[in-house]
């Protein structure tokens, strides 16, 4: 082994470090999965009868379904009754009033994290709600924005105050059959983000959720529903972490989006669940459905990704372009190091006249990482004039990882351009010699060379989380140089 | 006597088993430019890439000294943070890395390394469009990605540029005349030669004399199978041009 792939290898070598665990007095449901502990769900969130309706017949559907075969993902199989469907930090079971009601040990969590919720310290031009294990523990900024009208709460708040909204909303985008995870997480889902942005407003700051597993055992199931309405815009961002474990743990979310005429949503993903160790020991199994749907004419809605974290990550951030002239972006790095496995891609879906959608992939493959882009074009028969761009590159850092591409296009109308680009490239010893030779040294090389690699995908995010991104990829990548 | 910059001791070395080297000697004092010429095979870019410290190289005979110290011991990037730049033959594109970007990272690596302080961008910016002028590359060069898209011509006129910028004590450049036609000859020839001084050398590696007719050399090399078997003065690359390596290889020469 030459000695340029040492120095990879032991670039991809770097410690978690956001695996430590809050230790907290909570609330939790048995293990197990059944009618029962759906009800209890439902009892606790204190949620009317039509919504722990809803919830029983997802349940219902999806003791129907198979679990999902064809992703390129080997994982033993999950036992649902071995998982906790519901775990609260105990002072939080009403739900914190305000953020001064919050437990300190919480606050000082997300302190740790980075994510600073009391309002001395608050992250500038950026509203936060925080959701630890199956609740959320607080939300900031929340006046500020209800002057503009704009709703941005937990989505057990959401079901409290604006159930008209959340009962015409939820499940419009991703059913609650849509598919095996989908199914499950409407079954049981605890928390997550709502947001609302009334006609022609402009959402003054970014809007945010991070999103922390914390208890063993447990399985965290989001849900999270964004309507931008006629003329309004919002850019919204999540971030992500779990304690480091030797056991899986469950991640099964699903992310509505829903943009009517000439509204924008941007959502921008920064993803960093615990990857296991670097044999494959725990880690976060990251099985998640987002989809947006641009109902109105000239809607856009644009899905940015960054996914280092996960053992395995199972999504595509998905766009049905309803509306005339709608617009469908797809901006994904995914990184999949150790023994790390990413199936992550999107589909687009073309129904409207003159929609256009662009696919850029970006997937990096390190260790023993196996990453695979699964990606669906969609031109339906009277979306006219519709077009596509994707590029999928793929990027290997030494000689054990693997990448993988599955386009799926399916075209049904005459005017339409399809465009379809992919290459792979390898971090080369040639590079890495080349920068050696002006006096950068294989690690800086190697964090410079895959930056560049993800420029296109970094400069879609908002400008703090493009340097964060940065930053873990960089961390993420230590140790595997080659 | 100054001491040497390079000199190069009965060095041997080749790859997995195969002596590419045989026992090579030469010494390169400041202020003086050598030319290595040699037909195909016989060991240019081998001693290119083992100067520079380039993996998969076994060394298997002999040292190499670089002002006092033994260069072998160092990392590629020591050598280069203590003055040794290599134009490549081939330069490497970085998608997506912007020139400037890199070559501040370069810079930095230097200065650090001699205990100086960083430049910050607008410095950088500020120094390196001192260093343009000398060899009149154009301004869109330092917001290109490095390499990535750059036509042959344009990559070695990057190389060049970056040795301005690096300002190396010891530059060697690598075939720089491949694939050049003879206009870009002659740029990347003028801006080595504005880059000459009294306290740094040169050691130009090349096929053809043609690169020799801009770039003077003090002293050629004839390298055959892996050992220097003539040095002389320019009129040495002349008399190869005319006569080719067979009448060298045969004329039974000692090696210098």
């Amino acid at each position: 082994m030459s000695k340029s792939t040492d120095t990879i290898d032991e670039l991809v070598k770097q410690e978690y470090k956001y695996g430590f665990y809050t230790d907290i007095e909570t609330e939790s449901a048995p293990p197990g999965l059944n009618e029962d502990v759906i009800r209890l769900i439902s009892h606790k969130k204190k949620e009317p009868e039509w919504l722990l309706e809803w919830r029983l017949k997802a349940y219902r559907h999806w003791l129907t379904m198979p679990t999902p075969e064809w992703p390129m993902v080997n994982y033993p199989e999950i036992d649902y009754q071995d998982i906790t469907y519901y775990v609260a930090p105990g002072s939080t079971s009403d739900g914190p009033k305000s953020i001064d009601d919050v437990d300190p040990k919480l606050l000082e969590t997300y302190d740790k994290l980075g994510i600073p919720l009391h309002e001395r310290d608050r992250l500038l031009g950026v509203a936060v709600d925080a959701v630890f294990d199956s609740v959320s523990v607080g939300t900031t900024f929340k006046k500020e924005l209800g002057e503009k009208g704009v709703i941005f709460c937990s989505f057990s708040e959401a079901v409290q105050e604006h159930p008209e909204l959340v009962r015409k909303y939820l499940g419009s985008v991703v059913p609650q059959t849509d598919n095996f995870y989908a199914a499950l997480n409407s079954a049981v889902f605890t928390d997550g983000s709502f947001c609302y942005i009334p006609k022609g407003v402009r959402c003054p700051m970014e809007l945010s959720t991070y999103f922390r597993i914390n208890a063993a055992k447990s399985g965290q199931f989001e849900r999270t529903l964004i309507i931008a309405d006629e003329g309004s815009h919002v850019s919204y961002l999540e971030g992500c972490t779990a304690p480091m474990r030797d056991e899986n743990q469950l991640h099964a979310a699903v992310v509505e989006l829903i943009a009517m005429d000439n509204a924008e949503i941007k959502y921008s993903t920064v993803q960093n669940w615990y990857p296991g160790d670097e044999n494959g020991v725990g880690g976060i199994y990251n099985f998640v459905t987002k989809r947006g749907i641009c109902r109105g004419v000239n809607s856009k809605i644009s899905w940015t990704q960054v996914e280092t974290g996960s053992a395995i990550t199972w999504k595509y951030p998905g766009v049905i372009l309803q509306g005339d002239n709608s617009v469908g972006e797809f901006y994904s790095v995914a990184l999949t190091n150790n023994c790390q496995q990413a199936d992550t891609g999107t589909k687009m879906i073309h129904i409207g006249k003159n929609t256009r959608s662009t696919i850029i992939s970006k997937g990096i493959s390190a260790g023993r990482g196996q990453n695979s882009y699964r990606g669906l074009v969609k031109v339906l028969k009277n979306a006219t004039n519709a077009r596509n761009y994707s590029q999928c590159d793929s990027l290997l850092i030494g000689d054990k990882c693997g990448a993988h591409t599955f386009p799926y296009i399916e075209v049904k109308n005459t005017s339409t351009q399809v465009e379809h680009e992919a290459s792979t490239s390898k971090v080369g010893e040639d590079q890495i010699f080349y920068c050696a030779q002006r006096a950068i040294a294989a690690e800086d090389a190697v964090k410079m060379i895959v930056n560049g690699y993800c420029k296109e995908v970094f400069k879609q995010l908002p400008m703090e989380f493009a340097v964060e991104a940065q930053n873990l990829l960089s961390v993420s990548l230590e140790g595997s140089v080659g | 006597m100054t001491q040497p910059i390079l000199t190069i001791k009965n060095l041997s070395a080749g790859v997995e088993g195969r002596e590419i080297l045989k026992g090579i000697n030469l010494t390169i004092r400041p202020g003086e430019v050598h030319a290595v010429m040699g037909p195909n095979g016989s060991g240019k870019s081998t001693l290119a890439s083992i100067l520079a410290g380039r993996d998969g190289y076994h060394i298997t005979g002999g040292e190499v000294v670089y002002c006092g110290q033994d260069l072998l011991e160092l990392e590629a990037e020591d050598r280069a943070r203590e003055g040794v730049f290599l134009a490549f033959q081939y330069p490497v594109e970085i998608p997506g890395v912007n020139s400037t970007y890199f070559l501040k990272a370069a810079y930095n690596e230097i200065r650090k390394h001699r205990g100086q302080p960083e430049f910050d961008a607008v410095e950088f910016l500020k120094f390196v469009r001192e260093r343009m002028k000398i060899l009149e590359v154009p301004e869109d060069f330092l917001k290109r990605p490095v390499n990535h898209g750059f036509s042959g011509g344009e990559k070695k006129r990057n190389e060049i540029f970056q040795m301005a910028v690096l300002d190396p004590k010891l530059a060697i450049l690598d075939e720089t005349d491949s694939g050049l036609d003879i206009d870009a000859l002659q740029i990347v020839a003028t801006g080595v030669n504005r880059l000459k001084r009294p306290d740094n050398a040169q050691l130009v590696i090349t096929h053809y004399q043609r690169l020799l007719n801009f770039i003077v050399p003090d002293y050629v090399h004839v390298l055959v199978d892996g050992r220097i078997v003539r040095t002389g003065g320019k009129e040495l690359a002349l008399e190869l041009e005319e006569n080719g390596y067979e009448s060298i290889v045969h004329g039974g020469a000692v090696p210098a």
